[in-house]
């Protein structure tokens, strides 16, 4: 009878150590995948042209996504400077001034903002920008990433602000600082290399936003005129180029597939870098 | 200005036959640095000091000793406002430094004024310098060369010097634990405060880390005012010119420290400092 019972414990113990093992090979395997995939389509329409010049129609030779690239870096750029400030402030209240019950409700509304679906952010912005500008803009798709980048750029803030320690803060008050001047001269600091990592792993899963920029950064074949005029992007160049019948065209939305994720994976290694180097550094 | 109960807790005739000269005490007597009358404090509905009125006397040591929970710590933490950080506290009382109302003061002015040391070291992720220099800088000290001499003269007296000149731009992170206790004692004693209250400042520590710090506390009695609380009785026996015995919120006597270790005038200070407490 015991010798039944441990026999099949062994058995269901070892079902389910190779169960999980297979899918835990699974996941590793779908990066890997994707990466094999890029490079073998995508590598092959790469070229320096692809990176200097601007898209030519289908049929001609030569061209490349040099103003998707800039304007991804655009527009990117101005989501960091709208979504970054006003999220990293709100995360310094939540986590130094806002007291227990009230941080509660805030960050069950920034959960809540942070599963909003990213179409419904695009025609948000497309409210707030596109409509009263009369037309689409770098900045109306900036102010969409920008928004979407809000709740996780809360959440990393306060994050990493709570695992400072208190007495750290304590120790600065005692020397006559304010909660202010403490927060911003020490407790900051000491959680920089923390912040600069959260924030550059927001922007990497901003990135690849396709949806929100549809109908308000909306796409360009040429160079943009500065931030309020539409902008080519990576996503949408991919997508356009994905969903056109000509064959020349997927080949350089692969490029452009391979290109914005090698962007986002060096802006994630990165982002893990820092934030092993930080704490290391002030114990060397 | 003294008070009768000061009148008694300072001019016992017991001092007479203590190595401290009479004059000393005298001396206290004469001047306070700080004065606590019926302070009581709420930490919500919990009531944790009860009508605590004592007398800090200036350039002296001055110990608290009780078990733990007693509100030594909480008292010594009402003394620079640092409870205030807390959310739902509540202080009620009267506390004068310098015969001023310490309550009402502008609690950054009162903090530059009651330096305070806690018991675990707590340096900033900044360089040695620049633990030093933070509290100058805070208080609107910028001038390179003033701020370099204090950082260097704080250093000094905290006994730290010696060992950190060649590595003031090293990251504070990199010394031992009692290195990062005297260097948190030199960052207190950067912006010369009048008093330096230390809440436990050796549990942390070994012996002789300890021993250097209680070195230290010695030589600078003689510009600022020390409050210590403590759990080592040897420790405020060592080092304290007077020492008072706190137990379950209430300050049940303070006296000469040699009085409240020789000679102890309550039965629950008797039972505590020679061990029979429980």
């Amino acid at each position: 009878m015991m010798m039944e019972i441990s026999a099949s414990r062994r058995i269901v113990n070892a079902v389910m150590l190779t169960l999980s093992g297979v899918c835990t090979v699974l996941v590793v395997s779908v990066l890997f995948f994707i990466l094999g995939y890029l490079l073998l389509h995508g590598v092959s329409s790469l070229n320096w042209d692809f990176f200097t010049k601007l898209p030519k129609p289908s049929g001609e030779t030569g061209g490349g996504m040099a103003n998707a690239i800039l304007g991804s870096a655009k527009v990117l750029l101005l989501a960091t400077l709208i979504g970054v400030p006003i999220g990293f402030l709100a995360g310094v209240f939540l986590a130094e001034y806002s007291g227990k019950n009230f941080a509660f409700a805030i960050r069950y509304v920034v959960d809540l903002l942070n599963g909003v679906p990213s179409i419904v952010i695009g025609i948000v912005a497309y409210t707030l920008v596109v409509r009263p500008m009369g037309h689409y803009s770098a900045f109306a798709g900036g102010t969409a990433l920008g928004i979407m980048m809000i709740p996780i750029a809360v959440r990393t803030t306060e994050e990493f602000l709570r695992a400072i320690p208190n007495n750290i803060r304590e120790g600065a008050m005692a020397l006559g600082a304010t909660r202010a001047k403490t927060i911003f001269t020490v407790v900051i600091p000491a959680a920089i290399s923390g912040l600069t990592s959260g924030m550059m792993l927001n922007l990497a899963r901003v990135a690849g936003e396709t949806a929100p920029l549809l109908f308000t950064a909306l796409g360009n074949q040429f160079w943009s005129n500065g931030y309020l005029a539409p902008i080519a992007t990576l996503p949408v160049m991919i997508y356009n180029y994905a969903i056109a019948p000509e064959e020349d065209l997927h080949q350089q939305a692969w490029a452009a597939g391979f290109v914005l994720l090698t962007l986002v994976l060096i802006i994630n290694v990165t982002a893990r870098l820092i934030i092993a180097r930080g704490p290391a550094a002030q114990r060397r | 200005m003294a008070t009768p109960q000061q009148q008694q807790s300072l001019k016992d005739p017991v001092t007479e036959t203590n190595a401290k000269p009479a004059v000393t005490t005298a001396k206290a007597d004469a001047k306070l640095k700080l004065t606590a009358r019926n302070i009581n404090f709420f930490y919500g509905q919990f009531q944790a000091l009860h009508d605590i009125s004592l007398d800090i006397p200036t350039n002296k040591v001055t110990a608290f000793i009780g078990p733990s929970g007693c509100g030594k710590s909480t008292f010594l933490r009402t003394m620079n406002r640092m409870n205030e950080t807390l959310r739902n506290t509540r202080v009620e009382g009267d506390l004068k430094l310098d015969g001023e109302n310490l309550l009402g003061m502008d609690v950054t002015d009162v903090r530059r004024r009651v330096g305070m040391v806690f018991q675990k070291s707590n340096p900033f992720p900044k360089t040695i310098f620049d633990n030093v220099a933070y509290g100058l800088r805070v208080n609107g000290i910028k001038n390179r060369s003033v701020v370099a001499e204090a950082v260097e003269q704080s250093l000094k007296r905290a006994a730290l010097w010696n060992e950190v000149k060649d590595k003031v731009n090293k990251p504070a992170s990199a010394l031992s634990g009692g290195q990062q206790q005297r260097l948190c004692i030199a960052r207190a004693l950067a912006v010369e405060p009048e008093v330096l209250l230390l809440d436990e400042p050796c549990s942390a520590l070994d012996p002789i880390a300890t021993l250097k710090i209680e070195e230290l506390l010695f030589q600078i009695k003689d510009i600022t005012t020390i409050v210590i609380v403590t759990h080592n009785m040897q420790q405020a026996a060592r080092l304290a010119d007077f020492t008072g015995f706190f137990l379950m919120g209430k300050l049940i006597e303070m006296d000469d420290t040699k009085k409240i270790f020789q000679n102890p005038g309550k039965k629950e200070t008797e039972d505590y400092v020679t061990g029979r407490f429980g």
